[in-house]
């Protein structure tokens, strides 16, 4: 029934590579978001200022010009710093760009800026009693972070969270276009060599479709968790 | 081209008479794309949109598979799916359709159609779930019929409370699709594409065609938000 011409293991290796782009992204991105978020809501008028630029360029630029505005000028970037480092310093020092560290970090920026605004919103959704509270028993800053802010901030977040990881799911698919052997790499050089393009490319939606919901259920049952001391409405 | 641009243009390395011209060719293309498939889409929308909101799983369950997948899946998938599956439909090179699918902007205008058509649907549909219970009541207790209430109530209540969350949906379009440049077309990402490879020069070409496309962006924003000013005007505050 289904016979994929001997590219079966192939596009299962492109799924894992999908896989570890888009978890390794959503590590950039969250790391990002928290930073920005703590930016946003610092006393600091250049760390505002220099995450509201962050958010409002990154939502002004296509996600596939910056992964290439990345992976080429990351690249000419590198041999100057290389050609640099090497002839006023005699450091020997290369780094090959390849387009899954240019899709990483593309990724990871731009929903770095999403998770910024998720977290902004989630943090002032904190009240300011328990961070008084958290003060009040001697607890430094960090300690208040990590004990109150923190744990209360996920059960607003976690929503939004699961919202962005959706879509950057989605958005990994760009990175076959800067020539990451990805599933939908692999199943654009089976088509087009076997000139059968719905029977490689369904199978990819398909296991597209199922990673969304599986990872959807994984969202439900963290949302259970992090609400599990909310006394419901009704 | 007027002289004294023409001149200066001849001084500049890249941004020369000819890639400049390429770049505008660019822009027509990604403005004709993304606008002809937002307009085509919102009327694609608003019937599926109504159709979703049936209480019979028939009619509501097929509006509801399609807007799943095509929301589930990315973009490109689709793109390719209808790029590269519209030729291998049998007997499709010997109709008048192969004239205009051959083409790559009529597969790339049809994925993109599909897909902001599915997105706008469900957007539609959350506004049409929020109609508040009372306005249709009051459109009933005047004896409109269904139609007269979609058409006079309904609808334009929804349109308004719609109109946030598809501003969100056109810029998204906007940036989806520079994809188009993956086949073959050369939209504003496509030339960027040209330009970079013909010169080597990733950081113009490429910061170039993310400034027009930043512009583009603060236009529709600054567009959308005149028409929520105008549309929202009986939710100001009056000392405003």
């Amino acid at each position: 029934m289904l016979d994929f011409h001997g590219y079966g293991p192939e596009l299962l290796r492109g799924a894992i590579v999908t896989t570890e782009l888009a978890f390794a992204s959503l590590a950039l991105a969250l790391a990002m978001g928290l930073l920005g978020a703590s930016a946003k809501l610092s006393g600091s008028r250049a760390a505002r200022g220099a995450a509201t630029f962050y958010t409002t360029v990154i939502r002004g630029i296509p996600d596939l010009v910056m992964m290439m505005l990345f992976y080429y000028g990351g690249q000419v970037l590198m041999n100057q710093l290389s050609d640099y480092l090497y002839y006023n310093h005699g450091i020997d020092f290369f780094v090959q760009f390849d387009p899954f560290m240019a899709g990483v970090l593309t990724i990871g920026l731009i929903f770095g800026a999403y998770m910024t605004e998720t977290f902004r919103g989630a943090f002032l959704a904190v009240p300011t009693g328990q961070i008084e509270a958290g003060r009040a028993y001697g607890m430094n800053r960090f300690q208040v972070f990590f004990r109150i802010m923190f744990p209360q901030m996920l059960r607003h977040a976690l929503p939004g969270i699961g919202n962005n990881w959706q879509v950057l799911l989605k958005t990994t698919a760009l990175v076959s276009v800067i020539g990451l052997s990805d599933m939908v790499r692999i199943a654009e050089q089976a088509s087009k060599a076997e000139h059968a393009p719905f029977k490689f490319f369904i199978p990819v939606a398909v296991m597209y479709l199922s990673l969304t919901a599986i990872t959807e259920l994984a969202i439900k049952w963290l949302n259970r968790r992090a609400n599990a001391g909310v006394v419901g409405g009704i | 081209m007027p002289e004294f641009l023409a001149e200066l243009l001849n001084q500049n390395e890249i941004f020369n008479a000819t890639t400049v011209i390429h770049y505008w060719g660019g822009l027509v293309t990604t403005v004709q794309l993304v606008f002809l498939s937002l307009v085509i889409g919102l009327f694609l929308a608003v019937p599926l949109a109504i159709l979703r909101t049936v209480r019979n799983p028939f009619v509501s369950g097929p509006v509801w598979l399609y807007t799943y997948i095509f929301r589930g899946t990315p973009l490109l998938i689709q793109l390719y799916i209808i790029y590269y599956g519209i030729g291998q439909i049998e007997g499709i090179q010997e109709t008048f359709w192969w004239d205009i699918f051959r083409d790559p902007f009529y597969p790339a205008l049809l994925a993109f159609t599909l897909n902001t058509a599915a997105y706008t649907t469900e957007i539609i549909r959350g506004a049409l779930m929020a109609t508040p219970q009372g306005e249709v009541e009051a459109a009933k207790a005047y004896g409109m019929s269904w139609a007269l209430r979609m058409r006079r109530i309904v609808l334009p209540s929804a349109f308004r409370r719609a109109i946030q969350a598809y501003s969100n949906e056109v810029i998204f379009m906007l940036h989806a699709s520079a994809i188009a440049s993956v086949v073959t077309i050369v939209d504003l990402t496509g030339a960027a594409r040209d330009i970079y490879s013909r010169f080597y020069a990733p950081f113009t070409a490429f910061v170039a065609v993310a400034l027009v496309y930043m512009a583009l962006t603060f236009l529709i924003v600054y567009g959308f938000r005149r028409l929520e000013q105008h549309l929202l005007k009986h939710q100001r505050p009056l000392n405003q």
